[in-house]
């Protein structure tokens, strides 16, 4: 079996790519990938901890189940915006997206 | 397993609420060919379905009224779902400040720009209240973070609803994105949670968790995501934008009801689920509510858009709803519910007041337009001067008891910390004083070579402002106001 380790080391480092590629990238669909690299190491977690810790249960697996299907969604609704955005600025850059400062 | 249905019998606001959203899908969508899609930039003409806003506003009301009622504390659905007649108090006063936004939004809603759009309108609203409802009514963390999204998934629609303008979809765009994310790192900090208790249900979770350093993370992370939807301090980037791009109506759904239901479930779980760490939480809870008042305090006054000016304020007053959660006792959960409810009408009234503002100044939202008002209409200068002072907390008004009950609450807790935080938020109350009564100078005080001109208001907004100004003067002086919150405890 793989050693718990590995895995919730995965989830580390996936959950932090995600957060630190949130933070610097300046692309709205770059972000939108990290974002989904984020809530990919939640579920790896829900899982990892429902096998490891709480063997014969499925209250984590079926979280990471209604987390997926619900994170489809938002995806889903945030590519129409970032569509939207596209169609009004003709870019999906976030500098270009400032239109209201102080 | 044998469903049994007589357990949708305790959960009625939310199948009212579907009902109401199966109405309204099917009346948009057999009257839909009476207001087809037209792309122009015409400000005013006869709506096309003149009777479609108060129809919805009436079914409103009737949910209001078949709800009203405490409804005896049960638990449903292997106790997944959860009513009491306090989280039947705060349904109530949720849908209440939804009326208003319905009410209100009659005059943005029949421009031919926006008038195809009103089916999709109440829908959006509708659904993210059931989510609301269910958030609020959860009592396992799958539940909660089900209601949170079907609450903050639609909210998105609606902060880009106005496609064709740049402001809504940057502003749309900046939601989705944080909310987002943000829900991901809640439920990476859920994650850790369910680790050490073994169980996503709020009151296994109370049982068995233990405070450890990993516990604690968890804790923290799930408080970070939380932080975000309030928009507390450190999380507060998205706001600004997000208010100011929304269309103001929606803006002040935002502000009022998605927060205040957003507050009250943040109350409950850190009460009853976080309770093993109540120490670290009160902790984080002070430094993030001084935070939040202050830095918010000081932004705002320097802004001159109205809506910004409004997202500082409400970020400020977030801070001043989480401070009756310091005292860790029922008189907060009072006090907060307390809190929203007059949040919800003196925020509602600022609101309808500046979109009445806003369609006779194309569009723009500057303070500059208030300059001068009182000269030309000075009914509606009174009663923005009213909501203003009532969000300062000025005696008569309803908003200097929110704010005695909330300092009362977090005071009980009698620890020199919770004196310290009370004691900076006081101070903040004389410095958001000062920028409240910068709109009351400009409207009163300030010349302007052209003020606006005096309109008469059409009937809606004045229906609205009537409930809301009610709301201000009433709610303080009449005690049965919070008896009726207190008795729900």
């Amino acid at each position: 079996m793989i050693p718990v380790e590995l895995l919730l080391g995965l989830s580390t480092v996936l959950f932090f790519i995600g957060f630190f590629g949130f933070v610097t990238r300046r692309n709205l669909i770059a972000m939108l990938i990290s974002i989904e690299l984020v809530l990919n190491s939640v579920d790896i977690n829900f899982a990892v901890f429902n096998r490891i810790l709480h063997p014969g249960e499925l209250e984590g697996f079926y979280f990471s189940l209604f987390s997926i299907g619900i994170n489809a969604a938002e995806t889903a609704v945030a590519i129409a915006i970032i569509l939207n955005v596209y169609r009004r600025f003709h870019s999906d850059q976030v500098n270009s997206i400032e239109n209201m400062k102080l | 397993m044998n469903l049994d249905y007589s357990q949708f019998f305790h959960m009625m606001p939310e199948v009212t609420l579907m009902a109401l959203l199966v109405i309204v899908f099917i009346v948009d969508f057999v009257t839909a060919h009476k207001a087809p899609i037209v792309l122009t930039d015409e400000k005013t003409g006869p709506s096309p379905r003149p009777w479609f806003n108060p129809l919805v506003c009436i079914f409103m009301l009737a949910h209001i009224l078949v709800n009203i009622c405490p409804t005896e504390s049960a638990s449903v659905f292997g106790e997944m779902y959860v009513t009491s007649p306090m989280i039947g108090v705060v349904k109530t006063i949720l849908a209440f400040g939804t009326l208003i936004v319905f009410i209100q939004a009659r005059t943005w809603l029949s421009r031919p720009d926006s008038t195809f759009k009103e089916g999709e309108f109440y829908m959006l609203i509708i659904s993210t209240l059931l989510g609301m409802n269910m958030m609020v009514s959860a009592n396992h963390f799958l539940l909660f973070f089900l209601g949170l999204e079907m609450a903050s998934v639609p909210m998105a629609c609606l902060v880009a609803f106005d496609k064709y303008r740049h402001n809504s979809a940057e502003a749309g765009a900046k939601f989705i994105l944080t909310a987002t994310f943000s829900s991901g790192v809640m439920l990476y900090g859920l994650t850790f949670i369910y680790a050490d208790a073994g169980s996503l249900y709020f009151n296994e979770v109370a049982k068995n968790l233990s405070a450890t350093p990993m516990t604690l993370m968890g804790m923290v992370f799930f408080f970070s995501g939380l932080g975000f939807k309030i928009s507390l301090v450190p999380f507060h980037f998205w706001t600004a934008d997000t208010y100011q791009g929304a269309p103001t109506t929606i803006t002040g759904y935002l502000s009022v009801v998605s927060k205040g239901a957003a507050a009250f479930t943040l109350c409950t779980i850190l009460m009853h689920v976080f309770g093993a760490l109540m120490q670290q939480w009160q902790y984080l809870l002070g430094i993030v509510i001084v935070l939040s008042i202050t830095i918010a305090n000081l932004f705002a006054i320097r802004q001159t858009e109205l809506k910004r000016f409004m997202a500082f304020s409400s970020i400020s007053q977030a801070g001043y709803i989480m401070l009756a959660v310091m005292g860790n006792s029922g008189m907060g959960v009072t006090a907060l519910t307390y809190y929203i409810l007059v949040y919800v009408v003196a925020n509602m009234s600022v609101f309808t007041i500046i979109s009445a503002i806003e369609e006779r100044n194309n569009g723009v939202t500057d303070m500059d337009a208030y300059n001068g008002l009182y000269s030309t209409n000075p009914k509606l200068a009174f009663l923005m001067t009213l909501a203003l002072f009532s969000l300062g907390g000025i005696p008569p008004f309803a908003g200097m008891f929110s704010k005695f009950f909330v300092f009362m609450a977090a005071l009980e807790q009698g620890s020199a910390w919770a004196y310290l935080i009370v004691f900076i938020a006081l101070i903040n109350t004389v410095i958001s004083l000062y920028y409240y009564l910068l709109i009351v100078k400009a409207m009163y005080i300030n010349k302007s070579e052209n003020p606006l001109p005096a309109f008469k208001s059409d009937c809606n907004t004045r229906l609205a402002l009537a409930i809301c100004t009610l709301g201000v003067a009433l709610f303080g002086v009449c005690s049965y106001v919070y008896d009726w919150i207190f008795a729900a405890l």
